[in-house]
């Protein structure tokens, strides 16, 4: 150990005039606010007499509307900043990225606020740690480096593993924690096997070079081994079959906000992680990513789908729908390579409209879960009668989910077809009739949920008003006017299209 | 700005949005303020059907085959969706329809809501099921069609699951899921479309003229087509995808099946003249022998079927099945003739159709049946809605003098000669079947009409209290029934809508097809 360190230190004196990178305090703004809060929110914590914590909720999310300052003004000002040796953009991609995570997440505090100061859970720590990670989830986006890659993904995973299983009282949110944690440690171990592989290979960590070094075309063995190894890490955090096992006692046992923030910001990382991958690092290697990429999709929508019709547990059967939601997502990564930028477009555009739809989801299911105490979908009979605006908005939530125009989820499906048959291959129009049946299929439970609203009577002839919470209403409106929003306008595609890598990083 | 200016810029727009806002403000008002959104649904009905009235006035009549009213806008450019708009002699005769059959239903509907009642649900989703409708008659743009053909499919899916009858929930979830089924298969096929012809545009008429510019393999022309087929042919219905419709009508409450009837179904074969037609003329030509086999099936099979019912409701059902394969069959002759005879059609079953649900619903109203053995002398119990019923169900027969004769005929005769291309032989076969099933026709219309109007009243019914034509039935159904009368006695009513542009849309099929 000690032997170590000296040699170290020799190397670092050997290298003579080392000079201190030079930061770009601006292009750091938004993580350097996220920290900044994080360190207060734990602080204050201590110091906060116990009625007075529901300050904390409030200090984390207007300290993550804080952290959308620079991001605007980064947007404003426009120029790609690439960091620290190309390990670190801040570009296009990365600030529209950037901009849902702070979104999703100051959605998240807000379903948060009441269900935990509510709870008997401790507050200053939950709020810590959701703030880490969404950090993570910061670096994440703007991660061109393996390396960089894997500390944002650890740094936004160890703090979700903790809070996955915050019902430590409850059986099955210990199952949900260590069910999650096991499986991530698993993946991540997957990921940096494959990660070693790959820089064995290109020599390099940084992802524009690993491009370089593979865009032989060539396919050696021990390159697809490390692309696959790659994939399947981040399979488990996308939630894609076969790597889907966690998710449903994940989703069921943790809180809701928490089973909310997985299954929209903690996928949208995944999503973040493997576009960086595979179209700046793997570029080269489309000719193994594709077909890969397609079984994935494939079994993801039609598993995903064909179990979530058997859930009587809404949470449950909205984890199912994720994973089905996730073939969806990756359906224009398994024609990759053949469609230039579209890719991209609308990868990102899918996650910005499918971040607003399922939190809107989750969140009517905390309103209702109030009242009701269940996420059990007979507990939604008769919604309609007592609580109409909240069966309203669930039914646009569903809907949209279910790809219905004129709700925002339309627009994702179709800008994920559209990618798919414009590589016009028979594999790609294969895949787009997979996606055809499978949009069909999902309505049939989305529309289950409905019914039970609509049309069923409320159990026990309950007609007790929902009392909604400003928090939760807010988290409502806002999700509401965006996936009412994304599909009438051209905000989603406006923001997907404009979501580009820096030229100078991509090989 | 003057005031026509405004009109041809603004007018469509407006008169698609408007009952959408209507519904907006409705959402605002509480529940229990019934009367309020009664007479607000009914307003804004009315303000629609006046605008659209203003815009069908200034539209040139002669020059019918020209997109009319046009904007075309950015939408979202990623995508290449654009905000196209326009009519011709083919939106025309549908949105009239569509403008006179809404505020009918509000009134109709005025006091007797279906349970479980909640007026201001109901009333608004009919608004958003108009904005839809008219959306669809007025879209230029494949994406923007989508949206709108597909906007009508929530409002009808809650119509039916939660106003509906006994088996509501199975009718509408199989009602949604075919529909969607079909159109997803669609949209893939209008992506498709969007690429081989270089990938540039949606809008409707700019496709019609890239597509044989464009080099595309007649294989994927004809699959193209197919993915099209599928989309419109269920929402038609046409057999075999037929199976939801029945059950659709029997359980929605009465103003969902009018509606349904009147013009849902009319979405699916105006797709057709609109869209798969003129844009892929070749791949219709080779798909039309199949469309009109389908269509005389679904002639022969619907009539048979009525014969074999026993509910009123379905009986009507399965007769649009059969009436909707005569415009199938006009459709697919590809000639002027045969696509004015559909569209003709369209608007006759539309009016008819319509409104023999009307009287069903009020017959169940009444009776709280439509067990055609339970009901019965109808005539003696309330004369008036007795020869409304006979009136109807003689238009529906297709008896010359009424509408429904200039929809049926024609149809019938233009398959003695399709377009150049199809074969002579086959659809002088399809032209008889057809004909023969104008007699299973008027054996089912009347045998309903003797069972249940003629006769005395079964011993339940004797002496119980059946009321009349109410006031706002009258309403309701005066202005339908005139139409029918001066429709049937003056066709070129709607022939001298549609001609020019169904003329033109079969001299382009007859031009590209062959």
């Amino acid at each position: 150990m000690l032997a170590s360190l000296t040699s170290v230190a020799s190397a670092l004196a050997q290298a003579d005039g080392f000079e201190r990178p030079a930061v770009d305090w601006h292009a750091l703004a938004p993580e350097l606010v996220v920290t900044g809060v994080l360190c207060l929110v734990l602080v204050a914590d201590l110091f906060l007499p116990e009625d007075r914590k529901a300050l904390l909720p409030s200090l984390a999310g207007l300290g993550l509307l804080g952290a959308l300052v620079p991001v605007l003004t980064l947007a404003v000002d426009g120029a790609d900043r690439l960091m620290f040796g190309g390990a670190y953009a801040v570009d296009d991609f990365a600030l529209v990225l950037k901009a849902l995570f702070l979104v999703a997440g100051y959605v998240t505090v807000l379903q948060s606020t009441n269900y935990i100061a509510e709870g008997d859970y401790a507050e200053g720590e939950y709020y810590f740690l959701l703030l880490s990670s969404i950090l993570g989830m910061l670096v994440m986006a703007s991660a061109r480096d393996l390396i960089t890659i894997f500390v944002a993904l650890e740094m936004l995973s160890i703090p979700a593993y903790l809070l996955a299983g915050w019902r430590k009282r409850d059986r099955k949110g210990n199952e949900a924690g260590v069910k999650y944690y096991l499986m991530g440690v698993f993946a991540s171990g997957v990921l940096l096997y494959g990660m070693s592989l790959v820089y064995g290979v290109a020599g390099s960590t940084k992802l524009v070079d690993i491009g370089e070094a593979l865009a032989t075309g060539e396919s050696i063995p021990m390159i697809t081994l490390a692309v696959v190894f790659c994939i399947a890490g981040f399979g488990f955090k996308v939630s894609a079959v076969p790597f889907h096992t966690w998710a449903p006692d994940t989703y069921e046992g943790s809180p809701t906000p928490i089973t909310a923030f997985l299954s929209v910001s903690s996928k949208a990382a995944g999503f973040v992680a493997l576009l960086e991958l595979i179209v700046i690092g793997f570029a080269g290697q489309t000719e193994v990513v594709r077909p890969l990429i397609w079984v994935l999709a494939v079994l993801s929508m039609t598993i995903g789908n064909v179990v979530a019709l058997r859930q009587t547990n809404l949470v449950r059967m909205l984890a199912y729908s994720g994973i089905s939601q996730a073939g969806f997502i990756l359906a224009p990564l398994a024609v990759v390579g053949q469609i230039g930028s579209t890719t991209l477009t609308s990868v990102v555009t899918y996650l910005l409209i499918y971040a607003a739809m399922n939190l809107g989801a989750f969140t009517v299911v905390m309103a209702v879960a109030r009242r009701t105490g269940s996420a059990e979908i007979t507990s939604f009979g008769g919604l309609f009668n007592y609580a109409p605006a909240l069966a309203v908005l669930m039914s646009v939530f569903l809907f949209s989910l279910a790809g219905i125009p004129p709700l925002g989820g339309w627009l994702a499906k179709f800008v994920a077809f559209r990618a798919v048959v414009d590589a016009g291959t028979g594999w790609a129009y294969g895949l787009a009739v997979v996606m055809a049946i499978n949009s069909v299929i999902a309505l049939a439970y989305y529309a289950n949920v409905a019914k039970e609203m609509w049309m069923n009577p409320a159990p026990d002839g309950d007609h007790t008003r929902v009392h909604v919470p400003v928090s939760l209403a807010a988290a409502l409106a806002i999700t509401a006017a965006l996936t009412l929003g994304f599909g009438v306008t051209n905000w989603a595609t406006e923001l997907g299209d404009a979501a580009t890598f820096v030229a100078s990083a991509v090989p | 700005m003057d005031n026509n200016q405004f009109l041809s810029d603004w007018g469509l727009t407006i008169m698609v949005f408007l009952p959408l806002a209507g519904a907006l403000v409705m959402l605002l008002i509480p529940r229990t303020e019934e009367h309020l959104h009664r007479t607000l649904a009914l307003v804004v009905t009315l303000a629609t059907a006046g605008i659209g009235a203003a815009v069908l006035a200034d539209f040139d009549y002669n020059a019918s085959e020209t997109l009319q009213f046009v904007v075309n806008k950015p939408w979202i450019d990623v995508i290449n969706a654009r905000y196209a708009i326009g009519i011709d002699g083919l939106s025309v005769p549908l949105i009239g329809l569509t403008l006179l059959i809404m505020p009918l239903c509000v009134i109709y509907s005025w006091n007797h809501f279906p349970e479980p009642r909640n007026p201001k649900a109901f009333l608004i989703l009919l608004l958003v099921l108009h904005t839809g409708m008219l959306g669809t008659f007025v879209a230029q743009d494949l994406i923007l069609f989508f949206v709108f053909f597909e906007v009508v499919l929530l409002p009808m899916y809650f119509l039916i699951g939660v106003w509906g009858g006994e088996q509501r929930q199975y009718a509408s979830i199989k009602f949604f899921l075919f529909t969607l089924f079909g159109s997803a298969l669609m949209i893939v096929s209008f992506l498709a479309l969007f690429f081989v012809t270089g990938g540039d545009t949606f809008v409707i008429p700019d496709l019609i003229r890239l597509v044989p510019e464009s080099d595309i393999s007649r294989t994927t022309m004809l699959l193209i087509f197919g993915g099209m087929f599928l989309g419109f042919g269920i929402k038609v219905p046409m057999f075999p995808f037929h199976t939801w419709l029945p059950d659709a009508h029997t359980q929605a409450p009465t103003v969902g099946s009018v509606i349904l009837a009147a013009i849902l179904l009319k979405l699916g074969t105006y797709g057709f003249i609109r869209v798969a037609i003129p844009i892929l003329p070749e791949a219709a030509v080779s798909w039309a022998p199949w469309i009109g086999g389908l269509a005389v099936i679904g002639i022969i099979y619907g009539a048979l079927a009525c014969l074999a019912q026993t509910d009123m409701k379905r009986l009507i059902a399965f007769s649009s099945v059969s009436h909707m394969g005569f415009t199938m069959l006009g459709i697919a002759t590809l000639t002027d003739f045969g696509l004015n005879a559909a569209v003709m059609g369209m608007v006759a079953h539309g009016l008819i159709t319509g409104m023999l649900f009307f009287l069903a619903g009020s017959v169940k109203e009444r009776y709280h049946t439509l067990d055609i053995k339970r009901l019965g002398g109808i005539l003696l119990k309330a004369p008036r809605m007795g020869w409304i019923l006979g009136f109807t169900a003689m238009a529906s027969l297709g008896l010359p003098g009424l509408a429904g004769f200039w929809g049926e005929f024609p149809a019938i005769l233009s398959s003695y000669q399709p377009a150049p291309g199809l074969s002579d032989v086959t659809f002088r076969v399809y032209m008889v079947v057809a004909a023969v099933g104008t007699v299973f026709a008027a054996g089912y219309l009347l045998w309903l009409y003797q069972r249940t109007a003629f006769g005395t009243p079964t011993d339940e019914f004797v002496d119980a209290d059946i009321p009349d034509v109410t006031f706002p039935e009258w309403i309701a159904w005066v202005p339908m029934l005139v139409l029918i009368l001066v429709i049937g006695v003056y066709p070129n009513l709607v022939f001298h809508v549609t001609d020019g542009q169904m003329t033109a849309v079969a001299d382009w099929v007859a031009n590209m097809g062959s």
